[in-house]
This record gives C-alpha cells, sequence and structure tokens, in this order.
C-alpha cells in the first residue's frame, strides 16, 4: 500500500513489517489480557450469572430482558426518525429564508414610496439578523440543554407534553438549525452560473432557491446530512435526562434489577455500534455514488429530500 | 432577573468547572488523538487496525454510554482514576483532587470519545496532502523524519485546523451532560439545581446558562469561520 508517508516497501521492508506485526499483535493481545481480561474475571465480571440475562436464551430473565430492550430500541427509533424528520422540514425551509433574506437585503424597492421602502428594508434586515442570532444561538447551545430547556421550560408555559415530544422538540431545534447550515453552505458553494441561468430564463428568486439551488445541494450534502443523522440518532440516549424510556433508560432499569452495568451498557453499545457503523458506511457509499456519477454523468440527477427521509427511515429500521 | 445577580457566583463557578473540563479534556484528547492517529497511519497492519477499531468503536457510540462504562467499568478494572490526581495540577483544576472521582471518569470518558474525532481531523488533513509531494520528498532523498518535518507535516496541519476545532466545539458542547452525569457543580448541574431544588424562575437562568456555553462556542466558531475563509481565498 503506498500512501502519501510511505513507498511500497520492498523485500527486507516487507520482512521488517511482518515481525513487527507479530511482536505488535502479541502485545496487544498481552496487554488486553493482563490489563483488561484479568481484572475483569477478578471481579467475576465474566460470571453467567451476570451475562446470563442477556445472552442465555435458557436463562428466565433473558425474554423479559430482551422484551425490555426492544422497547427501548423501539422508543429511540421514533424519537430519531421523528426528530430526522423534523429537523430535515425545519432545516430546509430555515436554509430557504436565510438565503431568501440574504437577496431581499440588496433591493432597494425603488418603485415604492420612500416610508414604504424604508420600512421593508428594515424588516428584511430585521429579520435576517433575526434568524441569523437564532442559528448562532442554538448552534452553539449544547444539545443536551437545548433539550433540558425544552423539558423544563415549556411546562412554565403551561405547555405539558409527553417526555418523547420534549426530546424530538429539542432535537429538532439543534438539528434543524445545523442542517439549515449544512444545506446553506451547499447552495452557496455552487458555481454562480446556476443562479445567474435560473434568473435569465425568468425563474423567480423563489423558484430559482426551490427548484435550482437546493435539489443540488441536498445532492452535494448528503453524505453531511447521513452522518448528521448518525449523530441525531447517538443523540436521541440523552433522552435519559428527561427520563424518556429509550434504550439506555431502560438499560438503566434493568441494571436496577439485576445490577450488571458493564454488561448491559456493554449491549447497548454493540447495537449502538451496529446501527450508526452501517449509517456512516451508508454515507461512505453514497459518497463514493456522487463521486462517480459526477465524473460521468456530468450534470446532477435530482435527489428529492424524501428520499433522504426515506433512506434513513429505512436503514434504521433494518436492524 | 435577580437570579442572574444573587447567584452570579454559581454561574461564574459552573463556567470555571466546565472550562476545566473542557481544556483537561482537550489536551488530552489531543494527545491520545495523535497517538491514535499514528496507528491508523502507520505501516504495521495489527497497529492499523487497533486505531481503525477505536476510531469506529467511540465515534459510533454515545458519549452517554462512554460516560456509564467509564463509571462503571474503571472502578470494576481496580482504578478510580487515581493516576488523573497529578501532583500539582490538582491545585489548578481543583476537582482533580476530590474524592468525587465523577469528575475524573467523565474527564477521562470525554478524552476517549473526543480523541476518536481529533484523530479523525488529523488523519484528514494528512489524506489531504498530495502523495506526489512526498514522493517529490523521497526522490530529493529526505528521510522518513524530513519528509514530515518539512513536507507533509505542515500541509496537512494547515487542512486539519479546521476540522480540529469543530471538534473541539464539538467537545465543549458535549461536555454539558457531565451535569446530569454525577458531576456537581459544572454549568448544567446549576441549571438543574437552580430551577428545580431552589425554585428560581427559568428563564433568566437559562439565560445565563446560554451565556456561559456561548461565550465558549460563539468565539471559537467565528474563529474558525474567519480561518476557513481565509484558507478558501489563499487556495484560490
Amino acid at each position: 500500500m503506498s500512501s502519501v508517508l510511505y513507498d511500497i516497501p520492498g523485500p527486507r521492508q516487507r520482512r521488517l513489517t511482518l515481525i513487527l506485526s507479530i511482536a505488535a499483535t502479541i502485545l496487544v493481545l498481552a496487554g488486553a489480557y493482563y490489563l483488561i481480561y484479568l481484572p475483569l474475571d477478578e471481579k467475576g465480571q465474566f460470571s453467567m450469572e451476570l451475562w446470563g440475562p442477556l445472552i442465555d436464551p435458557s436463562n428466565e430473565n433473558f425474554v423479559l430482558v430482551w422484551e425490555r430492550i426492544w422497547v427501548g430500541i423501539k422508543n429511540t427509533l421514533i424519537a430519531a426518525v421523528l426528530a430526522i424528520v423534523a429537523s430535515l422540514i425545519i432545516g430546509t425551509l430555515l436554509a430557504v429564508l436565510r438565503l431568501q433574506l440574504k437577496d431581499l437585503a440588496g433591493r432597494r424597492y425603488a418603485d415604492l414610496s420612500a416610508p414604504a421602502a424604508y420600512l421593508l428594508r428594515g424588516l428584511g434586515t430585521g429579520l435576517a439578523v433575526l434568524t441569523r442570532f437564532c442559528v448562532e444561538v442554538f448552534r452553539g447551545l449544547p444539545v443536551v440543554i437545548t433539550i433540558f430547556f425544552v423539558a423544563r421550560g415549556f411546562p412554565e408555559f403551561g405547555i405539558t407534553l409527553e417526555t418523547l415530544w420534549y426530546l424530538v422538540i429539542g432535537l429538532t431545534i439543534y438539528n434543524g438549525v445545523v442542517i439549515a447550515e449544512i444545506l446553506r453552505s451547499g447552495m452557496e458553494g455552487l458555481p454562480f452560473g446556476q443562479r445567474e441561468a435560473a434568473v435569465a430564463i425568468g425563474l423567480s428568486p423563489f423558484q430559482t432557491t426551490t427548484l435550482i439551488l437546493l435539489p443540488q445541494s441536498f445532492r452535494i450534502m448528503l453524505p453531511a446530512l447521513i452522518s448528521q443523522l448518525v449523530v441525531v440518532l447517538k443523540d436521541t440516549s440523552l433522552g435519559f435526562i428527561i427520563s424518556y424510556e429509550e434504550t439506555l433508560n431502560i438499560g438503566k432499569q434493568i441494571i436496577g434489577v439485576l445490577s450488571n452495568p458493564i454488561q448491559v451498557y456493554f449491549v447497548i453499545a454493540v447495537l449502538f455500534i451496529l446501527v450508526n457503523y452501517s449509517l456512516s458506511k451508508l454515507a461512505q457509499y453514497v459518497q463514493r455514488r456522487l463521486a462517480r456519477g459526477r465524473k460521468t454523468a456530468g450534470t446532477a440527477a435530482q435527489v428529492p429530500p424524501a428520499a433522504l427521509a426515506a433512506q434513513a427511515d429505512g436503514s434504521a429500521a433494518a436492524v | 432577573m435577580n437570579v442572574l445577580i444573587d447567584k452570579f457566583d454559581v454561574f461564574a463557578g459552573g463556567f470555571w468547572l466546565t472550562l476545566q473540563i473542557c481544556v483537561l479534556a482537550a489536551i488530552g484528547a489531543l494527545i491520545l488523538g495523535a497517538v491514535v492517529a499514528v496507528l491508523r497511519i502507520s505501516p504495521v497492519p495489527p497497529l492499523r487496525a487497533v486505531g481503525t477499531a477505536y476510531v469506529t468503536v467511540f465515534r459510533n457510540m454515545p458519549l452517554t454510554v462512554v460516560m456509564f462504562f467509564a463509571a462503571f467499568a474503571l472502578p470494576a478494572l481496580g482504578s478510580n482514576a487515581d493516576f488523573l490526581r497529578i501532583p500539582g495540577l490538582d491545585v489548578v483544576f481543583t476537582r482533580l483532587g476530590t474524592d468525587l472521582p465523577y469528575f475524573r471518569f467523565a474527564l477521562i470518558a470525554l478524552t476517549l470519545y473526543t480523541a476518536a474525532f481529533v484523530c479523525e481531523a488529523l488523519r484528514s488533513g494528512i489524506n489531504a496532502v498530495p502523495p506526489g509531494q512526498a514522493e517529490a520528498a523521497r526522490s530529493l532523498g529526505l528521510t522518513f523524519g524530513q519528509n514530515l518535518r518539512y513536507v507533509v507535516l505542515p500541509q496537512s496541519w494547515k487542512a486539519s485546523i479546521v476540522p480540529l476545532g469543530s471538534v473541539i466545539i464539538a467537545m465543549i458542547k458535549n461536555s454539558a451532560l457531565i451535569g446530569f452525569f454525577g458531576v456537581v457543580g459544572d454549568l448544567s448541574q446549576s441549571a438543574d439545581q437552580l430551577t428545580s431544588a431552589e425554585g428560581y424562575a427559568f428563564i433568566p437562568v437559562a439565560i445565563g446558562i446560554s451565556i456561559g456555553y456561548l461565550i465558549m462556542t460563539v468565539p471559537l466558531g467565528a474563529l474558525l469561520d474567519r480561518i476557513e475563509r481565509r484558507q478558501a481565498v489563499a487556495a484560490r
């Protein structure tokens, strides 16, 4: 394998690599054995008493435990899918809105009377500043804090919902803003000729954005959007702070009864890694496809936003 | 609004604690991430596999799970994270020396988790250097070390500074989780404490806490935008 750092190895280098490989393997295995396996074994963490409910179907608790975990997985997926769909919608709207406002900021309204023109310009600038402010604030706040604020703040104003909705709203606020920024940078990164051509054939600014810029932006930013889906899925685990019954919270309940934290968290971690790893593989695959497509086809085919949501839905539900 | 003035010391203390864990975790994550990145690009396959496995595991696991792991698995491994009580350092970072080990557990979890992302940022920087650069350096007769020192690293550093910055910003935001995990007195735990137990009005507390986080994240983000734009101009 030739990379930026190494030449293709010769016979001597290959021999050295082989020796080093064997030495490294032995070292890693020995390290894992002495530093991780032995201490855990000493504390009896590998006993069937602790693992049994999770991996042994004949254990009396096995069915019960997995029933609960399944409830948790379902709740996690429900929250994730709702949050993804909502944040895609909000993100798209926000991206279009910010681009429109930016266009308006340059307009002089010469055909209107002076006060009306100033009023409209002020309104446009005000809205632009307001959306910018909201984006910066919610992008800068930790999503945990947003969820916490939603869960603590909404009841303060007399709006009480199920915890699921607090989680979804909190995730949507944060990820909607992030997705809006992704799409906006995608649209602003497009060649300027795209917009000029659209204006030249008589499309209105709104049509330009929705028909020309947005579809291309979705296509370019698809890998980034899918990685954002991984983030949403991971962030649903924050539901535990508002005691939403997602996978992690169920795990905590199981630990409360069986007191086998390491084992339960291990299983949950494996579940998360499996789902998220396949999602990120999907993102890589899409990226490769896109790179190939652009080389051969030249023009971008349209990728409707619904396809993205459906994809996320499908791949998440496949597990 | 009184709570902002009356409880200013709580907000300031929370900010200070959050800043402490962020600085420590950033240092730790940069070091560990660099080590993992070296593993990932090393010519020895098993080491590469270890690096790849590390990144795959930690990138795909929620930080929450990593934190619970740190809190439950470390004591089982026979360590209370006492090795972080570095003499001298615990004077500045007072929480390192306390008997409540949650600060140290949270620090370890945050470091382990962020290191995976740091590694990816560094690696993407190295991959961004065109192979021709290093080939030219080798044909000039530069040794491996010289090649790294004078050709590859200066260029890869430029390509990875923006991704690294985003990783650090994400880490600052992730640090909010520690308050819900047993660490007492950081910004997010103060929010919980002030609104529920002490019964202060919600909005002022929310504003105070938000300002605390935004002070850290927004300027850093603006700085990154600036660097990115300047690099884009330079690349043209």
